[in-house]
């Protein structure tokens, strides 16, 4: 079952259209993946979906609901969450401050210390600097940190903003397994990707998206041996 | 001894609206105008309620309400509606707001000054000196609403909350949290303490006009700026330390005319040299 399904999704910035009717489902368990050039529209369905800028007509359903006009704060309460593109951790709270951010929907406090520990036992590095402001780390710690605040919330649904963005070839390789740990602890991955080699090795399925439209899909494998794709984004 | 006594009573009270004008200027990033004017407003139902029964307890306890309830229709109809305008726009609301107020508040009350006859609390004897106690009693309020908000912000859940959409209001609606709520939260808070300054405000000066507000709303935001706005030690210290420029200037023969002129000159001073205040934060600018 589609546990996110997009329909004829259409967002305006003014009168300039962004999106021109996007279809596109996401199923429970998969690692679903958007690439696409800049300015594809790739962050503007992420934030759209997410409620952050409105939806001008489609729909958009989450596990059976429609949560099309829905504020994201209520989306997230509903199980899926994201990481946003430029991480946008809270910089002037520590990084302990920033965890229990991400638990805001949790209801029980045992068990946010618990999955505090648990992220500090993942991310090692975040664990020896849990009580630094969070503006003060570096880049991949900034990272780590992002994905491991919005994972506080237990989601069905992750989606993941350009994760691997500025950061070193090796940083980058732990990224994607990290993503790939999620999805092997059952968290469903949306993720748009500049990093088109990467993100199609790791994802069940694909989409490529240009000028606000989908233009081709399928799964990882197939595209990644697409001639137009390797031309487009593999290089070469 | 008595002038700094009563430099620190002013700085309370400047300190407890300088914070509403802070806190909201954090967390929505608008300059609320008509925060001075709830100040006034706290005050009409002091008097109000003073006339009706005459229970001072019962007074205080519903111009709090008053004012909370006051900072909570303002924002919902005033503020929301624009939550994605131009400041501009925001700004000459605000302005809007404020003219409104003052303009209820003489259309009900009258454009004349009315007194308020809070009961009488004297001097005590402290330290060899003579001390008002309605300045004791501002301050020891003042402090402890102080620590209180001090430990709410940082500690509670809603305060870091707080915190968090003052950074980021994206990133914290991906969090949960409903950033609505935790701007009618802040609102609700500052008109709340606004209510409290009012309070303090008549114990100085017993009498209420529709433009009671204006002044020390101009001299609280001066020391919200001063403190760096945004920062809300930065408004408590700001407070504090324009309340005590203005009592020793006006204690000072040839300086007390200038006494508005020094304040005013301490906040372009300050601005030179440090232009996002005493405590302010650096905004990192996004690309």
């Amino acid at each position: 079952m589609a546990l996110l399904e997009i329909k004829d999704l259409q967002v305006f910035y003014g009168v300039i259209q962004a999106l021109k009717g996007i279809d596109f489902t996401v199923n429970e368990g998969e690692i679903v993946t958007l690439i696409g050039a800049n300015g594809a529209g790739k962050t503007t369905i992420m934030q759209s979906i997410m409620g952050l800028i409105p939806i001008h007509s489609g729909s958009v359903h989450y596990d059976g609901k429609d949560i099309t006009k829905m504020p994201g704060h209520k989306i997230v309460n509903l199980g899926m969450t994201q990481v946003p593109e430029g991480r946008r951790i809270f910089q002037e709270l520590t990084v302990y401050e920033n965890l229990l951010m991400g638990a805001y929907t949790g209801k029980s406090k045992a068990q946010i210390k618990k999955d505090i520990e648990a992220t500090c036992t993942r991310f090692p590095r975040l664990g020896e600097r849990k009580n630094q402001i969070a503006g003060t780390l570096s880049g991949g710690e900034q990272q780590m940190l992002a994905m491991g605040r919005a994972m506080m919330c237990h989601p069905k649904l992750l989606m993941l903003d350009e994760p691997s963005m500025g950061l070193s070839p090796l940083l980058v390789d732990e990224v994607f397994d990290i993503i790939k740990d999620f999805r092997d602890s059952g968290t469903t991955i949306l993720l748009v990707e500049q990093n088109a080699n990467k993100a199609l090795d790791i994802c069940d399925r694909a989409y490529v998206l240009e000028n606000g439209k989908i233009v081709l899909s399928g799964t990882g494998t197939e595209l990644a041996q697409s001639d137009s794709i390797k031309k487009a984004y593999l290089g070469g | 001894m008595n002038i700094i006594l009563d430099g620190l009573g002013l700085g309370a009270i400047y300190a407890l609206i300088a914070l509403g004008y802070t806190m909201v200027y954090g967390i929505a990033k608008l300059l609320n105008f008509a925060h001075g004017d709830i100040i006034m407003v706290g005050a009409y139902a002091i008097l109000t309620m003073l006339n009706a029964n005459g229970n001072p307890w019962i007074a205080i306890i519903v111009s709090v309400v008053v004012c909370t309830a006051a900072g909570i229709i303002i924002e919902r109809f005033a503020y929301r509606p624009l939550r994605s305008a131009s400041p501009l726009a925001v700004l000459i609301t605000a302005i809007g707001v404020s003219y409104f107020l003052q303009s209820l508040a003489q259309l009900v009350f009258g454009a004349k000054s009315r007194p308020v006859t809070l009961p009488a609390l004297g001097n005590i004897n402290l330290f060899g000196a003579s001390v008002s106690v309605a300045t004791i009693i501002t301050l020891i309020i003042g402090a402890v609403i102080m620590a209180a908000l001090t430990v709410f912000v940082n500690f509670t859940r809603i305060g870091r909350a707080m915190q968090a959409v003052s950074e980021d209001k994206g990133a914290s609606q991906l969090m949960g949290i409903n950033v609505n709520r935790i701007i009618m939260i802040t609102f609700a808070i500052g008109s709340a303490l606004a209510a409290f300054a009012s309070l303090f405000y008549l114990m100085q000066i017993p009498a209420t006009s529709p433009t009671l507000g204006s002044m020390p709303g101009i001299k609280a935001f001066t020391a919200a700026v001063i403190g760096g706005i945004g920062s809300i030690p930065g408004a408590m210290i700001g407070g504090v330390l324009l309340g005590l420029i203005e009592k020793i200037c006006l204690s000072i023969p040839f300086l007390s005319a200038y006494t508005t002129a020094i304040e005013f000159g301490l906040l372009i001073l300050i601005l030179l040299v440090k232009p996002i205040g005493l405590l302010g934060k650096k905004r990192r600018v996004k690309v």
